[in-house]
């Protein structure tokens, strides 16, 4: 923990304690950039607000200008290290969209919607087992050095197994449809580079039967966790709020493709039906001069109150349903929790993720029965365009890319909303519950840390593949006086 | 007439040439491979990269523009011209900008591919990031002069088979760079896509538009077999 910047005392600091006060914690990643929260008090020493700032990556949309556009879904999975194939698969929709396809062949669509519940089926896995698990089955409290996933492993030895198999399968999907594991190629505009050969096909219908399983029987266990935490797991850094996902043109959910819905905390609609060549008539993005990130919003709603969540629970809160059985029947009893309403528990996020992971593997069951993965008929061409928008639901959630081309063919400007700019605001807020119920006093304890890392775990945003594998994730607070002056830092390795 | 036909030793291996063949041309036929990146068996040798240097008779000579002779005695494969060579690719890459995990000539690319065959891991020389620009002006072919090496192959190929002459080196040195014969870039040149120019660049500066990632990972040019293994197969069969 070298590379932590620690804001410095200025001002008065006498003047300062008695003033509103600032705690800030500062998770540092290798990779993806620098994360923090800060925690503001008021005069009266409660907690006022919290912000959950990312350093986000974003020398992307202005390295990606001049390039050729077929080249951008190759790129831009080099460039973001966090989910490269939904990045790649976002990119070529976008570019489908140039190359005027708006129709692709039934193979393409098939190896980019088998490669994309591949990823998605691995990254939810990662995300679960890898990252949350431990807190979940071993408690918030438990001591650092056992809480990750081998002492996971050492208390629950099923979950490893689940753990490393149900990723390696994903991972499995990924390099039988775009040659590798990690930075695959499948995607050119208007179609794919290759079909599904028979000997992957084989090799993968071989154990998908057994990843459904292990699916559900991660779902059971959860549930059990859950069933013994009832009140926490329904308050936990929990607010109602609006969703956000893609659905299909049934209402069924679609992580793939189909149009955005968005409906407010009772469940009301706010849009339908929207198409991504016509998101800027419904999201709007706000710049925060304290944040590197951006603020999507829904228009209609405004600045304050436009604000939703995306990920694995806006998927569940805003389908009608889910075409696959298994997932439909979860998806049901995970909405009684709602009595009738919406699922609001911030906690709620892993068992959506979970029954997410259901509908990936039966899905891509599903497509392992289809002749059409061993179509030769691999793109499509059509009118070229100026401009592609393309939405995915993403294992985060809604990902955005939209590019403009000039007529050489090279991209002129690029923008995307990632699913964890979508979340950005909800995050903040999960914070500033977690402050409000843990904090007690000035003393930044470790029990708050814990907490404040469960709930943006939750989340699963991108910093966490950095930091928090095996569940460790390196803390600074510091606790500032209103003007910015340090009264105790507390470091957490 | 029949050319004269006479006997050279590399790397202790009788090789039999005929008159007017270069080194490389009778140890390409003879299933020898010299490393090599500006030479093109369709093109005139013009012996710029240096990367085929061979010690012919004691001393260095690139391989490409030495006239075979009766008697030559050729050291190629050691691990010092080895060495030397991968130094020489380490060069080209610095000097340009070369992300190959993302290129489009990744796979199939002849430095790319030269630089897995000679061991060379990550340069260890410092990158020089130079700036330039894609030139996509030509419907159907751009030229992205971050990749370029300067092998002068369509140079050639431009003169010798085009009839044309779209393209030039303008500079000097490490200022040295290519330039079509247009202000307005290589739309505005003569070049067509069926041109011999536009299929002979060994990297991914001479592009033709709308192609790229088609073939998929596993399946592309040296993806199961390193550069150079389709000369030395000609030995192994005569051998068999
Ligand atoms: S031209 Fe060759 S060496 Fe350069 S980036 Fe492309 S693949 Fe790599
Ligand atoms: S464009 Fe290609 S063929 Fe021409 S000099 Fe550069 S590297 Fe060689
Ligand atoms: S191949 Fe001989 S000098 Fe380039």
């Amino acid at each position: 923990m070298s590379d932590v910047q620690v804001s410095q005392p200025q001002g008065n600091p006498l003047k300062g304690r008695l003033g509103p006060r600032k705690i800030v914690i500062d998770p540092v990643t290798r990779v993806e950039g620098h994360g923090k929260v800060t925690i503001k008090l008021n005069e009266a020493g409660e907690v006022e607000q919290a912000r959950f700032h990312i350093v986000e990556f974003r020398g992307f949309e202005r390295f990606i200008c001049g390039r050729m556009y077929w080249e951008v879904p190759v790129i831009v999975q080099r460039l973001c290290g966090i989910c490269p194939v939904s990045h790649h698969l976002g990119a070529g929709k976008a570019m489908d969209v140039i190359a005027g396809v708006d129709q692709l062949t039934p193979t393409a669509e098939k190896m980019r919607r088998l490669m994309h519940y591949g990823q998605v089926l691995q990254s939810n896995a990662l995300n679960f087992f890898h990252l949350a698990s431990p807190d979940l089955l071993l408690g918030f409290e438990a001591p650092v050095a056992q809480r990750n996933i081998i002492g996971v492993i050492e208390a629950f030895p099923q979950v490893g197994k689940w753990a490393i198999f149900i990723r390696k399968y994903g991972q499995q999907v990924i390099a039988a449809t775009g040659g590798r594991r990690i930075h695959p190629r499948l995607c050119i505009p208007g179609g794919v580079n290759q079909n599904l050969t028979v000997e992957n096909r084989d090799a993968l219908r071989k154990d998908i039967d057994q990843i459904i399983n292990w699916c559900c029987e991660a779902l059971e266990l959860h549930k059990s966790f859950v069933h013994s935490h009832e009140t926490l797991h329904e308050t936990f850094a929990s607010f109602p709020s609006s969703y956000m996902s893609l659905v299909g043109a049934d209402g069924g959910m679609d992580l793939y493709d189909g149009t955005l819905r968005a409906i407010d905390a009772d469940g009301e609609s706010i849009f339908e039906g929207v198409r991504p060549v016509d998101y800027r008539d419904y999201l709007t993005e706000e710049v925060r001069s304290w944040s590197y990130m951006k603020f999507p919003h829904i228009r209609s709603l405004g600045r304050e109150d436009g604000w939703y969540r995306v990920g694995p629970l806006a998927q569940l809160n805003c389908c009608a349903f889910i075409g696959t059985p298994i997932a439909e029947i979860a998806r049901k009893e995970f909405m009684a929790l709602g009595h009738g309403g919406l699922v609001h528990a911030t906690l709620a996020y892993h068992w959506a993720r979970l029954i997410c992971m259901i509908h990936c593997a039966e899905t891509i069951k599903k497509l392992l029965f289809d002749d059409d993965l061993q179509g030769t008929d691999l793109v499509a061409s059509g009118q070229r365009r100026s401009e592609g928008v393309a939405i995915i639901e993403a294992p985060r959630g809604t990902l955005l890319h939209h590019y403009a081309v000039d007529h050489n063919d090279q991209v002129t400007s690029a923008n995307l909303i990632v699913s964890t700019t979508n979340n950005n605001e909800a995050m903040n807020r999960s914070v500033t519950k977690v402050a409000i119920d843990y904090l007690a006093g000035h003393e930044i304890t470790e029990g708050l840390l814990n907490h404040i890392e469960v709930a943006i775990r939750a989340y699963d945003p991108c910093l966490s593949c950095a930091t928090h594998a095996l569940g460790q994730m390196p803390l600074v607070v510091t606790l500032e006086d209103a003007e910015g002056s340090v009264i105790a830092t507390r470091i957490k390795e | 007439m029949v050319a004269a036909s006479f006997k050279f030793n590399i790397d202790g291996i009788e090789v039999e040439a005929t008159e007017g063949q270069s080194v490389i041309e009778a140890c390409d036929e003879a299933g020898i491979y010299i490393p090599r990146l500006c030479h093109h068996p369709e093109l005139p040798p013009s012996g710029n990269c240096r990367v085929c240097t061979c010690k012919i008779n004691g001393r260095h000579s690139a391989a490409c523009v030495t006239p075979a002779a009766h008697g030559m005695v050729i050291e190629n494969d050691t691990p010092q011209l080895t060495s030397d060579r991968r130094a020489v690719i380490e060069m080209l890459f610095v000097e340009g900008n070369h992300p190959c995990p993302y290129c489009v000539a990744s796979g199939d690319c002849e430095l790319q591919a030269l630089g897995y065959r000679l061991g060379m891991v990550a340069p260890t020389q410092p990158y020089q990031w130079p700036e330039r620009k894609i030139d996509a002006t030509h419907p159907d072919i751009y030229l992205d002069h971050d990749r370029c090496i300067l092998c002068s192959r369509c140079i050639r190929a431009s003169r010798m088979e085009d009839g044309k002459t779209v393209f030039g080196f303008e500079g000097r040195g490490i200022a040295m760079r290519l330039n079509v014969d247009a202000q307005g870039g290589l739309g505005e040149t003569q070049m067509a896509a069926i041109d011999k120019a536009a299929s002979v660049c060994p990297v991914a500066c001479i592009v033709i538009k709308r192609h790229n990632y088609q073939v998929p990972n596993g399946s592309r040019r040296f993806d199961k077999t390193p550069i150079g293994s389709d000369i030395e197969a000609k030995r192994t069969r005569r051998q068999s």
